[in-house]
């Protein structure tokens, strides 16, 4: 059965779409992710989907649902790269992804990561000072 | 036998020429200014020629005969100039009307002597360029809708520019209402060049937007949420104290989305995200001269 690999980078997760997502792989996907993060202890979870260029109202929320779970297990999920076509059906589907931070790029998304984790980093030590 | 109305057309073809120029002329709400007198008496010539030649005894009664196609071509052909130069319909109907004062006239004149066959034809020929009349009035107003379709696309066109202001920034200033098809042709050029550029900041300017109803604060969320699904950030700015106050009382919540008054702030505020600084020299240019 298809998978699509989940690579370790750091304290980060990084996933490349480059299939059309059916709605099993989505599925394996999901599940596959959430164990991830879990084994690793990872930060922060980046998803391109550069090369999607259809998507459905299912897989609008399998991404909602991998940034609500990695949220509860402290993982911050920035998607890149999305389509023109796919923002654009995606509002008219009327999902806007509240709680997904994206960004255009792997680049980019990859800043942004490192910006959460330092900015939550140096929360944890302003508290520890300030006790 | 009695004189038919198409010989003396034929025959009298000149002085009904005069006659309807004579009553064009005279008629005060001639627009010189918008035709000269040579071009009315070529255009007039040629219609009178044409009818003349066409005109004949069976086909007076049917005015969709195909012998009239030439004819019509003609009273189509000025009705549609005269809509582009800016004529008013009734100048342009009265110009097919004056032909049938001039015909009637000339038709009177011929058959003084009897009556019955005057009124019998007259009718005829008022039935046959009523039919046209009608027809420069349809071809008038096609030819006016033309006009407006032209402008409408062409509003269209001009109005959705995405505009780089900087590097990372873009702006995209909205003249014009905003209903479902333009939103559309804005939120995909915006996104399309969101993605060419990699700019990831973006500003809508809604300065030009006449009124903002719920329908119009739907598509501009819509285009802001689309935007932020890219990975940019979008501000909108522009936003007059009459719109402001439509919004509020309208109930709609644009707290989710970053706005400012003015484009020049929400320049500003974008430096500001891009820890981008703009401020004067100090030393002043050594110029030449």
């Amino acid at each position: 059965m298809d998978r699509i690999p989940i690579l370790r980078m750091g304290p980060f997760l990084l996933v490349t779409i480059q299939v059309d997502l059916y709605d099993r792989l989505a599925l394996t996907l999901e599940s596959d992710l959430v164990q991830m993060v879990n084994k690793t202890g990872a930060r922060g979870v980046l998803i391109d989907i550069s090369a999607v260029e259809i998507v459905d109202s299912f897989m609008g929320r399998i991404i909602g649902n991998i940034a609500s779970m990695s949220k509860i297990l402290d993982a911050e999920t920035v998607v890149v790269g999305m389509q023109p076509a796919v923002a654009i059906t995606l509002i008219e589907l009327g999902l806007p992804l509240k709680g997904v931070y994206t960004a255009l790029n792997v680049e980019r998304g990859m800043q942004l990561l490192r910006s959460m984790i330092d900015l939550d980093e140096d929360q944890d030590e302003d508290e520890e000072t300030d006790e | 036998m009695s004189l038919s109305i198409s010989k003396i057309l034929q025959k009298r073809k000149s002085s009904v020429l005069e006659k309807w120029i004579q009553n064009q002329l005279s008629d005060e709400g001639l627009r010189d200014d918008l035709i000269s007198n040579d071009e009315l008496r070529a255009s007039s010539e040629e219609l009178v020629d044409i009818l003349a030649t066409n005109l004949n005894d069976t086909n007076i009664e049917d005015a969709n005969s195909e012998d009239f196609e030439p004819v019509l071509e003609i009273i189509a052909g000025i009705s549609l100039t005269r809509a582009r130069q800016g004529f008013s319909p009734r100048e342009t109907g009265l110009f097919v009307m004056g032909l049938k004062d001039a015909i009637l006239s000339v038709l009177q004149e011929e058959m003084q002597e009897d009556p019955t066959s005057l009124f019998r034809e007259s009718m005829k020929m008022i039935k046959l360029m009523d039919n046209f009349s009608i027809i420069t009035f349809e071809t008038f107003i096609k030819g006016r809708e033309e006009v407006i379709l032209r402008q409408t696309d062409e509003i269209a066109e001009i109005s959705t520019p995405v505009i780089r202001v900087w590097d990372g920034i873009l702006a995209l200033p909205i003249i014009g209402t905003l209903d479902s098809a333009r939103t559309q042709v804005v939120m995909e050029n915006l996104l399309q060049e969101i993605v060419q550029t990699g700019s990831s900041l973006a500003i809508l300017d809604i300065s030009g937007v006449p009124a903002v109803d719920s329908l119009v604060a739907q598509h501009i969320i819509k285009t802001v949420s689309a935007t932020r699904l890219m990975g940019a950030e979008c501000i909108i700015s522009g936003i007059r104290p009459e719109i402001a106050q439509t919004v509020v009382h309208l109930g709609i919540d644009l707290s989710t989305i970053i706005t400012k008054a003015t484009l020049a702030s929400a320049l500003k505020y974008a430096f500001s995200i891009l820890k981008l600084e703009v401020r004067k020299t100090q030393k002043e240019k050594t110029t030449l001269l």
